[in-house]
């Protein structure tokens, strides 16, 4: 069983949303992933206006639409805008079919704005995914590294948060989060580097972590890579590649009435 | 099937899964590879480079189980250079090597890229070139290296007669004249799939980079791009033999 936690359907070829996903599909068949989290639609607005993230969930409840059975998506915010953050949330998740959250690069994860939206996600166990990357050249100015996602984490103890491509710096993202046990790292988006898996297993256990390719941007198989050419027992790769999430979004899936 | 882009020896940053010898052949060996081109991760930052290529000669022959083939390096921007890509092909037999120019200082617009590529053509080698060994944004802070600027290289096969060369780690190939590629840094769910339309699908080699990355990385893309029947037999090994035996394109 192989689910993938993060998953973009720009990038697959497709003209519309419907196009894009129905790609996705053909190319999980292909590659045996069997279900999908999704999220941004076609723009990349790094401080997205209420407008644009209407656009971006609209996009995806398009995407959504037909493949209910092999897709989720999580709601696009921006702590920016506060107010309408909270709404769209309530509109795609409490009142739509939404069932985790993405926050991008509109603001670090450390600041205080993050914490309604993480009160509310918590409130309906919405699946938390925070974007962060730790750049050897210096990150944008509202990117969070993991260290900032850390803070976050540390308000809300008793929420479950994922650390977004675990930094892309693996070596310091899995080392600034050992400690705060209700972080988990997400494995999508950096080059298949060999021995990423195999720290991340021995510093954090293997049910910390949560395949996502972060596709189409990357390649379904580079990404597949990680954990199926890794060196760490099966059942660590079954937990990785699918039960952790499955774990994890049991409780929305169920609330939500999905038949998994 | 042929693995055109393997190392031995140690990356300097960190062990990696599968950076012993007899592991990696272990591991190469149950996947398919039956002949695998190795340069040694020591090229990058040794400046002693005889040593470097005796070694990757040495670990190959007693441990490569028949299967490596050692590839060394010339770094033109060391004294008598020339007496090491000598050693390659006169003592070692080697039928190529890998250059390094951002880690070794150089760049393709300068002569001695010319001198070293010409004296490579002589010789019957063909040239290796690997564009990048990391992601900028995860390199040390303190060992920054940017990816090798290629735009001089169609015009070095151009003017320089039987040179063969093959770009590795390149995120992305395009199709030039006596010039191959590996997919390894190819990215994107389409990466692979849109290089097989076009005319560069005749210079792609399978080469996986690892131990650096997971072997099954430009396996998989392979599936995903759909790759079957001769298209497949030629990332496999069909092109590699062109490119190793100096025919073709
Ligand atoms: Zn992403």
């Amino acid at each position: 069983m192989i689910w993938d936690l993060h998953c973009h359907f720009s990038g697959f070829g497709g003209r519309t949303p419907e196009e894009g996903m129905a790609e996705v599909i053909r190319l999980g068949d292909r590659m045996g992933i069997e279900r999908f989290c999704i999220y941004l639609g076609f723009g990349r607005e790094e401080n997205p206006s209420p407008a644009q993230m209407r656009t971006h969930n609209d996009e995806v409840l398009r995407a959504l639409d037909h493949w209910r059975h092999r897709a989720w998506a999580f709601v696009y915010l921006n702590p920016n805008y506060l107010d309408e953050s909270l709404r769209e949330f309530d509109r795609c998740v409490k009142d739509g079919p939404m069932v985790g959250v993405k926050l991008w690069v509109a603001q670090k994860a450390s600041g205080r704005a993050l914490d309604p939206i993480i009160e509310r996600a918590a409130a309906m166990q919405a699946v938390i995914f925070q974007h962060t990357w730790w750049k050897t050249g210096g990150n944008l100015s509202g990117e969070s590294t993991p260290l900032d996602v850390v803070e976050l984490a540390k308000r809300h103890p008793k929420t479950p948060i994922i650390c977004g491509h675990t930094g892309g710096n693996w070596e310091l993202g899995i080392r600034a989060v050992r400690g705060q046990t209700n972080l988990s790292v997400d494995l999508a988006g950096s080059d298949p580097t060999n021995g990423f898996v195999e720290m991340a297993v021995r510093e954090l256990g293997a049910e910390r972590i949560i395949w996502g390719s972060d596709a189409g941007g990357r390649s379904l198989g580079s990404q597949l890579a990680k954990v199926q050419g890794s060196t760490v027992p099966e059942a660590a790769k079954k937990l990785m590649l699918g039960e952790n999430l499955k774990r994890m979004m049991m409780p929305i899936l169920t609330a939500k009435g999905f038949r998994v | 099937m042929i693995d055109t882009n393997v190392y031995v020896s140690r990356w300097p940053f960190r062990r990696l899964p599968g950076d012993e010898t007899a592991v990696l052949v272990q591991k190469l060996r149950a996947a398919g590879v039956v002949e695998a081109w190795a340069g040694s991760f020591d090229a990058v930052l040794h400046r002693d480079m005889g040593a470097v290529n005796l070694r990757v000669t040495e670990e190959c022959r007693k441990n490569g189980n028949g299967l490596l083939k050692p590839v060394g390096c010339v770094n033109p921007m060391l004294p008598d250079w020339r007496e090491d890509l000598r050693r390659c092909q006169e003592r070692y037999g080697m039928k190529a090597i890998r250059l390094h120019p951002n880690y070794h200082g150089y760049r393709l617009e300068d002569a001695v890229t010319r001198e070293l590529l010409s004296a490579a053509a002589e010789r019957g080698l063909f040239v290796q070139i690997a564009a990048q060994m990391e992601d900028e944004r995860t390199q040390h802070s303190l060992l920054r290296v940017a990816p090798v600027p290629l735009q001089m290289l169609p015009e070095l096969t151009k003017t320089i007669q039987r040179l063969r060369v093959q770009v590795l780690n390149h995120p992305r190939p395009v199709s030039w004249e006596r010039v191959y590629w590996d997919f390894c840094a190819v990215e994107g769910v389409r990466g692979l799939t849109e290089l097989l339309k076009g005319s560069v699908a005749d210079s792609l080699c399978f080469g996986s980079y690892y131990p650096f990355f997971l072997w099954e990385s430009a396996a998989l893309k392979m599936k995903e791009a759909g790759a079957e029947g001769a298209v497949l037999e030629k990332l496999r090994a069909g092109t590699a033999r062109v490119l190793m035996g100096g025919t073709g394109r």
